[in-house]
């Protein structure tokens, strides 16, 4: 039923994700099944009657020992299972040529794309079917790069580094949110990934990652951002002012 | 013995005058004083909580329209919440909920009542301790709440108050608001912890003669290890607050990367306290729920060891477990992969308690009290919340699910599905021993039943709107294309968690007009065999006659076939000679 509900996975490990979830999914659900119906079946059956008297036992070993173990073992299975997947996603990424370094800030995604030095803000393009490494900072608070279909979620934080990767199956333009507090202007913080078929890309980079190419169109994009979460009223302090973390970013 | 003891309840009563109103009512150093000021202060705080929660819903579910009711406070939009607001008022209602709410009522309340009462002690070890312990907790109370009026708001980093935004003033908007937070919170680890020293000591050594550790009630036992974790967890966020303010204030960089500090430092010291206090938070409720229902199944305890050591197991194990809170934290993922391990162990105790508790009602003959209905739906809403923490055990799972509603999902099945509705049930179970009436049972069923429906409906579909993958503490669900789909939910909630709210009226007329008018309260009117029980209702200063009560055997003697009565006071001497029936 859960499942229903799930953003469509598009990301090459997202699939090892999801059929964890609904593994645990099944599991979870025929334990809640079975004990809600004990439950209400003692409830029924052991209820009050006339003339009976409850039964007088402190327990059983027996009984015991199978809900120690036969729950153990499922939860080291499930550990067991669960490895595979956080290895390849976190321990053993896979070489690319393509690393796009982001830069959090409140309340925007700084992104620099491949052999270019130009900042795009809350926009970042990349080719389907290539494993996209990301290098991601923030030069203030910590931020949560989340975009739900590709199923990754990886704080930024301040004063390092962290590298993340993901591959995406699928073209298209896909909503890209901040998922750590970061701020009253953290509802609203996102930016999107274009996801572009290989010629696509090549074409967008060209036209879009030489220095001369329209230059001013996403140096103007803050300010307007910035407002965008604040709907009524104006916001405490100004994002432009927050320079203490700034160090963070070399 | 029953005359003795009312003759000593009227010499009791005599000392209380002698004591003057202070003493008796306010300055106290009466356990049972204590713990109702504790229950008191702590309902009292709920409403402000519940309130707090009920804006978070408005917004969500209707962002950006004015909240009914709410212009006085927010004048300036005509009582529309700003997203500076929006931040500060998830963040108080959790701290409010989890510092002034659950561990007052659980751990300063039913503490402070039970332990000497049903270990059979006149008192806690140091009572005047424990009266600075109230008293303390209260001025950390008044600076909390000191907070809303300051300038530039209270504090808004979220309840965890993640480094840097909480660290520097301008990163959020909140200075002073912010500060006060730390203070109230240090001030409120020293209050906890002369609170448990004297928990830990009473519980060692005042019991009464024959009262074994393995004879202990296992709410005791409850209390006894959720008095340890605070005593070690605590201290842990009373210095990281420390730290936390001395960045705010004097410049220090324990957690600001500008100066050479660490984020992540942050996040380290706060969930090795937050994870024990998970524990110390159900642990209480789990206690609470292990007394009421063999007394409402007529049954002993099922499998009473494994009860107690499993709570043991949970009490070492919540050490090693916290950092399932930070899987996407850019800590190292070998370490993650360690948490994983502890994670996935630490639901093997809690497993063990369920089918326990399930064996317990296991050929019983059950009757239906409002205590037993809300330790049933404890038993039922730890389920589904512990159940759900499995998904998050699982790393890779976990980095989908982090920080979205499913969490919220989760960890409010485990703290209102488990820690409140075992404080209703305790509330219930032992009001008349407390206030010495009866409360309305007919009030109370229908307070428990829509209750329990109303918090179905609430967070339930929380699982739904998280799994969709909507983040927790976002403004307005609307700014997302993902979401838009789904926001009939954050309706559909919203409208369920304001019949929730208004439930609770019921449980407050009930309270008072039960504590004013109530039916006066027998000694024993549960037919239970603990200890308390055993003394009047309400019990005299300094609780017993003047002999302590002897115990002869294991609290939950239910239904023994040799016994006349289908109940076997701990006091009651043996049946038939030394040596019969040995149990425990």
């Amino acid at each position: 039923m859960l499942d229903w509900w799930l953003p469509e996975n598009v990301s090459t490990y997202g699939r090892d994700i999801d059929w964890l979830f609904h593994l645990i999914y099944a599991i979870t659900g025929v334990t809640l099944v079975l004990v809600s119906v004990a439950l209400v079946a003692f409830l029924i059956v052991y209820r009050d009657r006339p003339g009976r008297r409850a039964r007088y036992t402190h327990g059983n070993s027996t009984l015991e020992i199978v809900w120690t173990v036969v729950p153990a073992l499922i939860l080291v299975i499930l550990t067991f299972l669960s490895a595979p997947a956080w290895s390849k996603i976190k321990m053993s990424q896979p070489p690319s040529d393509f690393v796009v370094e982001v830069t959090a800030k409140q309340f925007n995604w700084q992104v620099k794309h491949p052999k270019s030095d130009k900042v795009f803000l809350d926009e970042m393009h990349v080719p389907v079917n290539k494993v996209v490494l990301v290098d991601l900072k923030s030069q203030d608070v910590i931020h949560s790069f989340f975009v739900p279909q590709f199923r990754i979620k990886q704080d930024a934080v301040p004063g390092r580094t962290i590298r993340a990767w993901f591959e995406v199956t699928k073209p298209g333009k896909y909503e890209w949110p901040c998922a750590e507090l970061c701020g009253f202007g953290h509802s609203g913080m996102r930016g999107w990934v274009y996801v572009h078929t290989a010629e696509e890309y090549q074409k967008w980079a060209a036209e879009n990652l030489t220095a001369e190419a329209k230059p001013a169109a996403a140096d103007e994009k803050p300010a307007a951002d910035a407002a965008k979460p604040s709907g009524s009223g104006k916001p405490a302090a100004k994002p432009a002012d927050t320079k203490t973390g700034g160090k963070a970013k070399q | 013995m029953t005359a003795h003891a009312a003759a000593h309840a009227t010499h009791g009563t005599h000392e209380h005058h002698d004591m003057g109103f202070l003493r008796t009512y306010v300055f106290s150093t009466d356990h049972k004083t204590i713990g109702r000021q504790f229950l008191v202060l702590g309902l009292l705080m709920m409403i402000l909580g519940g309130l707090l929660a009920l804006v978070v819903r408005w917004q969500l579910a209707w962002p950006e329209t004015p909240i009914p009711g709410m212009s006085p406070f927010l004048p300036s939009t005509g009582g529309v919440l700003e997203p500076g607001q929006y931040n500060m008022a998830f963040t108080m209602h959790a701290t409010i909920m989890i510092f002034f709410v659950i561990m007052p009522i659980l751990a300063g309340g039913f503490g402070n009542y039970l332990i000497p009462l049903m270990i059979g002690a006149r008192d806690m070890a140091f009572p005047v301790l424990n009266m600075l312990s109230f008293w303390v907790a209260v001025v950390s109370g008044v600076i909390m709440l000191s907070g809303f009026w300051v300038e530039g708001g209270h504090a808004a980093a979220g309840w965890t108050s993640y480094a840097p935004l909480s660290a520097v003033p301008s990163y959020t908007g909140v200075n002073w608001g912010q500060n006060l937070w730390c203070i109230s919170l240090f001030i409120l680890g020293i209050s906890s912890m002369m609170g448990s020293i004297n928990y830990i000591t009473t519980i060692i050594n005042m019991r009464a003669p024959g009262m074994t550790l393995f004879r202990m009630p296992l709410v005791i036992w409850s209390l006894f290890i959720t008095a340890i974790l605070l005593l070690l967890a605590l201290p842990v966020l009373t210095s990281a607050v420390a730290m936390l303010l001395f960045d705010r204030t004097l410049g220090t960089s324990w957690f600001n990367p500008s100066g050479g500090g660490e984020p992540l430092l942050w996040q380290h010291l706060f969930w090795y306290f937050g994870h024990p206090e998970v524990y110390i938070l159900i642990l209480p409720a789990m206690g609470i729920a292990s007394e009421i229902l063999p007394v409402f199944s007529r049954k002993p305890v099922f499998g009473y060891h494994a009860m107690a050591f499993s709570m043991i197991a949970i009490a070492f194990l919540s050490w090693i477990v916290y950092g399932h809170h930070m899987f996407v934290s850019g800590m190292s993922p070998a370490l993650g992969m360690a948490f994983t391990v502890t994670t996935m162990i630490i639901a093997v105790p809690s497993a063990i308690k369920t089918f326990n508790w399930l064996g317990t009602l296991w050929g019983g003959r059950i009757t239906f009290p409002v205590p037993m209905l809300n330790a049933l739906a404890f038993v039922s809403m730890f389920v589904i919340g512990g159940l759900s923490g499995i998904f998050m055990a699982s790393t890779p799972v976990d980095i989908y699910i982090q920080d979205t509603y499913f969490i919220v999902a989760h960890i409010h099945y485990v703290v209102f599905g488990g820690s409140i509705f075992g404080a209703f049930a305790a509330i219930y179970y032992w009001f008349p021993k407390m206030f010495g009436r009866m409360m309305n049972p007919m009030l109370g069923h229908i307070h428990f039943w829509l209750t329990f429906v109303f918090f179905n409906l609430t967070f339930f579909p929380m699982h739904i709107i998280g799994v969709g993958g909507q983040m927790r503490r976002i403004y307005n669900p609307m700014q997302y294309e993902f979401l838009q789909h789904q926001q009939h939910w954050n309706v559909f909630i919203t409208f369920a968690a304001i019949g929730l709210g208004f439930s609770q009226i019921l449980f407050a007329i009930n309270f008072v007009s039960s504590l004013l008018s109530g039916k006066k309260a027998p000694m024993n009117p549960w037919n239970a065999n603990t200890l308390e029980w055993q003394a009047p209702s309400p019990p005299p200063h300094l609780n017993w006659g003047e002999k302590l009560p002897t115990v002869y055997r294991g609290p939950y003697e239910y239904s023994d076939p040799d016994a006349k009565d289908d109940f076997l006071p701990q006091t009651q001497p043996p049946l038939h000679g030394a040596g019969v029936r040995r149990r425990h």
